[in-house]
C-alpha cells in the first residue's frame, strides 16, 4: 500500500510538470485560437538560452531576464510574421503554421547555442525525503510549489488587471472586443510573451531534471493529452488533466506493465485521453461548441 | 497558342467525363509515363534510383494517402507513419509466413491490414473532431510503434527487432537491382494514383469534400457521416500501408519500427501542405520538394570551399528554412505548389495573349 | 607540385597490373563520412567525427599512409536512416577519383539499411562498438565489421565484471540484476543473451523498458526500488542516461551500483546529471584522457595549429572524441595492412576489406602508434570480424572518468554458437552461401 501511494504521489508531482507545459498552450489557445505546437520549441529555446548564458558567467537573475526578453522578442516576431498575415484563417492552417514555427525555433536555438547537452543546477538538492516510510522528491515538491505560484500569478493577472480583462474579452468574442476598442494585436503579443514566460519556467524545471538539450522540445508530446483531458480553454483544466495523466500513467506502468509489457508510458496517456473524449468530446473543462448550419 | 482546347469537340458523354479533357494533357501524360517507364531506367544511375526517385515516388504515394484523409475528407491526422509501419510489417510477415504468396499480393494484403488498423483508430472520429481528433491518430502513432517493438513476433523474433527485406520478385523476375526496384515502385504508384483520381471524382469523393467543408451540413443533406469518414480512414490507411511496404522493401531494404516515428508523420503532412491540400498533383510536387530540397542544399554547400560553412549549421539552416517555407506557403499560397501549376496552365492556355 | 606528381607516377608504376587506377590523378584515399552534428544525438556525432577527422588530419600531417593522402567529405545524416542512405549513395563512388575506403555511420539504423548495399558495392561497413551482433561472423557478412565489441560481448563482459566484484562467477548465484533498456531495437538486442547468462549463472534478471526518448523514468525506478537489485545495467542512449541517473538519485538508488553500457559511458551522459552521477560506473573500450602520445601528437600538430574539428576545444580527450580517434586508428591501420599486400596506393573497398580482415594490433604496434592502453589489442580474421571483446570499467568522479579496472574479457566462446545460429539463419533467408574461412588467405 505504501508503494502504491509512493507511485501515486510521484505521478501527481510529475503531472504538475506536464501541466506547466500545458498551461502555455491554454493561454495561447484562449487568446488567439491557435493550437500552438511550437510551445515545446519555446521551452527548449528559453532553457537553452538561459543555460548557455549561465555557462558564460552571466549571473542567474540577469540570465533569467535576458531569456525572458528573448521570449518577448519571439512573441513580437510571431505576431508580426505569423499571426497577423494569417488572421481569419482556419484553425488547422494556424496549427500547421506553428508546426513550421517549431522547426524555425528549434533550428535557430541549435544554430545559436549548439547541440550539446547542458547540465542545469537550480540549487535545489534532489536527495529523497523520507516521510512516513515513503520517499518524496524534494525537487518535485519544489516544482509543484512553483507551479502553484505560477497559477496564482496568472489568475491574478487575468482577474485583477486591465490586461487580463481585455484578454478575457478577446477570448470570449474577438469581434466584440475589437468593437469596444481593445487592440487585438497587442493582446496577442502579451499572451505569447506570457506563454514564453511560462515556457521559460517549465524549461528551467524540466531542464534541471533532464539536462538541457534537444529532446526538451519533446515534452510537448506529454502535454498534449493533458490538454485534451482538461480542455483547450481552461487553466484549471490543464492542472487537473496533468494530475490525472501523471498519476494514471505511472500507476499503469507499474501495475499494468508487468502484464502487457513495460514502456507503455508513451501511448497510455493518449488512449486515456481518448476514453475521456468519448465521454466528453470537448474535455473535462472545455466549452461545448454549438454548431449551426 | 499550342496549349488550347479550340477544335476539340466531345461527341460522347464518356469523352466529356474523361479525366484529362485536353488532348495536349493526354499526350503529355503518355509522354511522361513513357519517359518514366522507359527513358528513366535507361538514363538513370544507382544514386538517382536509390536515393532520389524511389523515396520520391513512395512519399508521393504516402502523401496521396494522407491527402485523401486530410485534404479531401478533412480529418486531420498525425498517425500516417503508424499506418505505413503496419503495412510494412504486415507485408513482411505475409512474405515469410505464407509460402508462395506473390510479392504484389502480399503488398496489397499489407495495405488492407493497414486499412483495418486505420479504421480502428478512425472510429473516434465519429464522436470527436478537429484538434481533439489528433489525439486518436497520435495514439495510433505511439501505440503501433510500441506494439511492433514490444512483440518480437512481428519481426520474426530477430534479436534486434530490425527486419530485412525478403528478395523482391514479380512473375519470376528478380527486382533486386535499383532499376528494378524503381520500376516496381513506379508501377504501383501509377496504378494507385489512377485509382485515387477516380475515387476523388466518384460519389464517395464528393461526399468527402462535403464532410470536409462542414460535416454537420453534410449530414443534413443526407450523407452518411459514419460510412464516409470511416471509408476515408480505410482508403487512406490502404494507400499509406502500401507506401510503407514500398518504403521498407523497395527503398531501404530494411525496417525498424522507429523508422516510422512521429517525424515521418510530420514529413508526410508537410508534403501535402507544401504540395497542396486536396490536390493529386500536389502530392508529387510536395514529395519532390521534400526529397530534393535537403539534397540540393547540402550539395550546394559542398560546392563552397571547405570550412566556410559548418556541416551542422547547414542542417540547422535547412531546418529553419523549412519551417519558414511552410509558414510562407500557408500565408502566400495556402493551396500549395499545385496551385502555382494551375496558374501556369491558365496562362499557357491563353499565351501569347494576356486574356 | 613536383613532389605530388612524382608520388602519383610512383603509384602508377606500382599499379601497373590494376589498370583501373591508371586514371588516378591524385594519390588520395577517400573516407565518406555520414556524420551527424545536429538533432537529438548530435553530442555523440560531433565528438566521434571530430576525433575521426582530427586523426585523419594527424596522419596527413605526418605524410599520409605510405605517402597516400587521406581525404574525406561529410554528409549530414541527423541520425535519420533515409538521410544516411542518401549520403551513402552519394558518397560511395569516392571523391574526385579518390576511391572510398570504408563507411563509418555510427548509427545502428543506418548500418542496417546500408548493410546489403555495402556487400553489393564491395565497400566495408565499420560499426565500431555497435551494430548487428551476428555480423561478427565474417563468413556470412564479409563486408561488415563490428570492431572491438559487439553488443553480446558487451553484456557478457559486464556480467563477468559483476562476478569479479562479487568474488567469482559462482557468486553471481542469487544476485538480483535489473537491466533498464532503451525501447528500441538497439536497447532490446541483448535481452535474450542476458537471459541466457542469467540461466547459466543463476542470477535473477529483471528487464525494464524505458520508452523512447526516455525523459520520464519515474515508474521504472520506483519498480527498481521495490526490487532492491544488487546492480542495475543501464542500456541507455542520449537523454535517457542523465535522466536515469537523476531519477535513481530521486528514489535513493546508489549511483555506484549502476553500470552504464557502451552508449551510456560518455561525459555527455554523466555530466548533465550533475551531482547525481557521482560514482556512476560505465564500461569503455577506450579510456578518456589526453595523456596518450597519439593524442598529444594530435594536439600539437592539429588542434594547436588551429585545424581541430571540435567547436568546443574542451571536449578534446572525451570518450566520444577518443572513440573517433580509435576508429581512425583502426581504419588507417587496416589501410596500411592492405597496402602491404596491394601496393602503396589508393585502394578499392574490396582491397581495404582484406586489410580489415587481417587487422592485427599487438602491444608492440600499439606502442609505435602511441595508443597503448587507448586501443585494446585485437586480431581479426575471416570468421571473426570483432577481434577484441574486452572492456575496461570507469567511474565518474563528478567531473571526469577514472578507470577502475583492467581489461575485462567477454566470454566469447559462449557467445559464438548463438552468433553463428543467427548468422546462419540470415544466410538461409537471403540465400547466401557462407564463405569457407579455412580456404581464405
Amino acid at each position: 500500500m505504501e508503494f502504491f501511494f509512493e507511485v501515486l504521489i510521484g505521478g501527481l508531482l510529475a503531472g504538475v510538470m506536464y501541466a506547466l507545459v500545458a498551461i502555455g498552450f491554454v493561454l495561447i489557445y484562449k487568446a488567439s485560437g491557435v493550437f500552438n505546437f511550437a510551445q515545446g520549441a519555446m521551452v527548449l529555446f528559453s532553457a537553452l538560452t538561459f543555460v548557455s548564458l549561465l555557462e558564460r558567467g552571466v549571473p542567474f537573475w540577469l540570465a533569467f531576464l535576458i531569456s525572458l526578453a528573448a521570449m518577448v522578442l519571439i512573441a513580437v516576431a510571431v505576431e508580426r510574421v505569423v499571426l497577423r498575415p494569417l488572421v481569419n484563417r482556419s484553425p488547422i492552417t494556424l496549427f500547421m503554421a506553428t508546426l513550421g514555427l517549431s522547426y524555425v525555433i528549434e533550428g535557430f536555438a541549435q544554430a545559436l547555442w549548439g547541440a550539446q547537452v547542458h547540465g542545469l543546477e537550480l540549487g535545489i538538492s534532489d536527495e529523497p525525503l523520507e516521510l512516513g516510510g515513503m520517499l518524496l522528491s524534494q525537487f518535485d515538491i519544489f516544482a509543484a510549489v512553483t507551479a502553484a505560484c505560477l497559477v496564482l500569478l496568472l489568475s491574478w493577472l487575468f482577474n485583477k488587471t486591465r490586461l487580463g480583462l481585455s484578454l478575457r474579452a478577446v477570448a470570449d468574442d474577438p469581434l466584440a472586443a475589437l468593437a469596444v476598442g481593445i487592440r487585438l494585436q497587442r493582446v496577442w503579443v502579451v499572451v505569447w510573451a506570457v506563454a514564453g514566460f511560462v515556457g521559460l519556467v517549465a524549461g528551467l524545471l524540466w531542464g534541471a531534471r533532464l539536462g538541457v538539450q534537444f529532446s526538451l522540445s519533446l515534452v510537448v508530446l506529454k502535454a498534449l493529452p493533458v490538454l485534451i483531458i482538461g480542455g483547450f480553454t481552461s487553466i484549471s483544466g490543464a492542472i487537473v488533466g496533468g494530475l490525472i495523466i501523471g498519476a494514471s500513467e505511472k500507476l499503469a506502468e507499474v501495475y499494468l506493465g508487468p502484464f502487457i509489457g513495460s514502456g507503455i508510458e508513451n501511448w497510455f496517456p493518449y488512449v486515456l485521453a481518448l476514453l475521456f473524449l468519448l465521454v466528453r468530446p470537448a474535455g473535462l473543462f472545455g466549452e461545448r461548441a454549438i454548431e449551426r448550419v | 497558342m499550342f496549349y488550347r482546347e479550340a477544335g476539340q469537340f466531345n461527341t460522347r458523354y464518356a469523352q466529356d467525363r474523361r479525366i484529362f479533357a485536353l488532348r495536349q494533357d493526354r499526350h503529355g501524360l503518355v509522354a511522361l509515363l513513357l519517359f518514366a517507364f522507359v527513358g528513366v531506367p535507361w538514363l538513370g544511375n544507382d544514386y538517382w534510383f536509390s536515393a532520389i526517385l524511389i523515396p520520391f515516388l513512395v512519399l508521393s504515394l504516402a502523401g496521396l494517402g494522407l491527402n485523401l484523409l486530410t485534404g479531401y475528407a478533412g480529418q486531420l491526422s498525425l498517425g500516417s507513419a503508424a499506418f505505413m509501419a503496419v503495412g510494412a510489417f504486415a507485408t513482411y510477415n505475409l512474405e515469410i509466413r505464407v509460402a508462395g504468396l506473390p510479392l504484389l499480393v502480399s503488398i496489397a494484403l499489407g495495405g488492407l491490414t493497414a486499412a483495418l488498423v486505420a479504421v480502428l483508430f478512425g472510429l473516434p472520429s465519429l464522436r470527436i473532431k478537429g484538434f481533439y481528433l489528433l489525439v486518436s491518430t497520435l495514439a495510433a502513432q505511439f501505440f503501433v510503434t510500441w506494439a511492433l517493438t514490444r512483440f518480437s513476433w512481428f519481426s520474426n523474433n530477430s534479436a534486434s527487432g530490425v527486419i530485412s527485406a525478403p528478395r523482391l520478385e514479380v512473375f519470376g523476375v528478380s527486382l533486386d537491382a535499383p532499376a528494378g526496384r524503381y520500376l516496381l515502385t513506379l508501377s504501383v504508384v501509377v496504378a494507385l494514383f489512377w485509382l485515387g483520381k477516380n475515387l476523388v471524382r466518384s460519389e464517395l469523393g464528393r461526399n468527402w469534400m462535403a464532410v470536409r467543408d462542414m460535416d454537420t451540413a453534410a449530414s443534413v443533406i443526407g450523407i452518411a457521416l459514419a460510412k464516409t469518414k470511416l471509408l476515408a480512414f480505410a482508403i487512406s490507411g490502404f494507400f499509406l500501408g502500401v507506401a510503407g511496404a514500398l518504403w521498407a522493401f523497395a527503398y531501404l531494404g530494411t525496417v525498424e519500427p522507429h523508422g516510422f516515428d512521429l517525424n515521418r508523420s510530420f514529413q508526410i503532412l508537410f508534403i501535402i501542405i507544401i504540395g497542396g491540400l486536396g490536390s493529386l498533383l500536389g502530392n508529387f510536387l510536395g514529395a519532390a520538394f521534400i526529397v530534393l530540397f535537403p539534397v540540393l542544399l547540402s550539395n550546394l554547400v559542398s560546392l563552397l570551399p571547405g570550412g566556410l560553412v559548418d556541416a551542422g549549421q547547414v542542417e540547422n539552416l535547412q531546418k529553419m528554412l523549412f519551417g519558414a517555407l511552410i509558414i510562407l506557403f500557408l500565408i502566400k499560397e495556402p493551396e500549395g505548389l499545385a496551385r502555382l501549376w494551375q496558374r501556369f496552365r491558365q496562362r499557357a492556355r491563353l499565351w501569347p495573349l494576356r486574356y | 607540385m613536383f613532389k605530388r606528381s612524382f608520388a602519383s607516377s610512383l603509384a602508377l608504376a606500382l599499379s601497373l597490373t590494376t589498370a583501373a587506377f591508371a586514371v588516378q590523378a591524385d594519390n588520395e584515399q577517400y573516407f565518406p563520412l555520414q556524420s551527424y552534428r545536429v538533432g537529438p544525438y548530435a553530442a555523440g556525432g560531433t565528438g566521434f567525427f571530430g576525433g575521426f577527422i582530427d586523426y585523419l588530419k594527424y596522419v596527413n600531417a605526418n605524410g599520409g599512409v605510405n605517402g597516400v593522402k587521406l581525404t574525406w567529405s561529410e554528409c549530414e545524416t541527423e541520425y535519420v536512416v533515409e538521410k544516411g542512405v542518401e549520403c551513402y549513395e552519394r558518397l560511395k563512388k569516392g571523391l574526385n577519383g579518390a576511391p572510398a575506403a570504408a563507411t563509418n555511420p555510427l548509427s545502428v539504423g543506418i548500418a542496417y539499411a546500408t548493410l546489403e548495399r555495402s556487400t553489393a558495392d564491395k565497400l566495408p561497413l565499420i560499426t565500431i562498438n555497435h551494430g548487428r551482433t551476428d555480423s561478427t561472423d565474417g563468413s556470412v557478412f564479409p563486408y561488415v565489421f563490428p570492431l572491438q565489441l559487439n553488443p553480446y560481448s558487451e553484456v557478457s563482459a559486464i556480467i563477468n565484471y559483476i562476478g569479479q566484484r562479487a568474488g567469482g562467477l559462482d557468486k553471481l548465484k542469487g544476485l538480483k540484476i535489473v537491466t533498464l533498456y532503451h525501447g528500441s531495437p538497439y536497447g532490446k538486442e541483448t535481452n535474450e543473451v542476458l537471459q541466457t547468462l542469467a540461466d547459466k549463472y543463476g542470477f535473477a534478471l529483471t528487464l525494464l523498458e524505458v520508452p523512447h526518448p526516455g525523459n520520464e523514468q519515474q515508474s521504472q525506478w520506483l519498480n527498481i526500488r521495490r526490487e532492491k537489485p544488487d546492480w542495475v545495467i543501464l542500456r541507455g542512449w542520449g537523454v535517457m542516461n542523465p535522466v536515469a541517473l537523476k531519477t535513481a538519485q530521486k528514489v535513493g538508488f546508489p549511483a555506484d551500483h549502476i553500470i552504464g553500457n557502451i552508449w551510456s559511458n560518455s561525459e555527455d551522459d554523466a555530466a548533465p546529471a550533475g551531482a547525481a552521477a557521482k560514482g556512476f560506473i560505465a564500461i569503455t573500450t577506450h579510456p578518456s584522457g589526453t595523456d596518450f602520445p597519439v593524442l598529444q601528437g594530435i594536439k600539437q600538430q592539429v588542434v594547436d595549429a588551429g585545424h581541430g574539428d571540435l567547436a568546443d576545444p574542451k571536449r578534446f580527450g572525451t570518450v566520444y572524441y577518443n572513440l573517433g580517434v580509435v576508429n581512425g586508428i583502426l581504419n588507417v591501420e587496416a589501410l596500411r595492412i592492405a597496402q602491404q599486400k596491394f601496393g602503396k596506393q589508393p585502394l578499392t573497398g574490396e582491397q581495404v576489406r582484406w586489410g580489415f580482415e587481417h587487422l592485427k594490433l599487438d602491444d608492440a604496434r600499439l606502442k609505435e602508434l602511441g595508443a597503448l592502453g587507448l586501443v585494446q589489442p585485437l586480431q581479426l580474421s575471416c570468421s571473426d570480424h570483432e577481434g577484441g571483446g574486452a572492456v575496461r570499467f570507469q567511474q565518474w568522479d563528478g567531473s571526469q572518468w577514472k578507470l577502475i579496472s583492467d581489461w575485462v574479457q567477454a566470454d566469447r566462446a559462449l557467445l559464438r554458437p548463438i552468433i553463428e545460429a543467427s548468422s546462419h539463419q540470415y544466410a538461409r533467408e537471403k540465400g547466401i552461401t557462407p564463405r569457407d574461412c579455412s580456404k581464405e588467405s
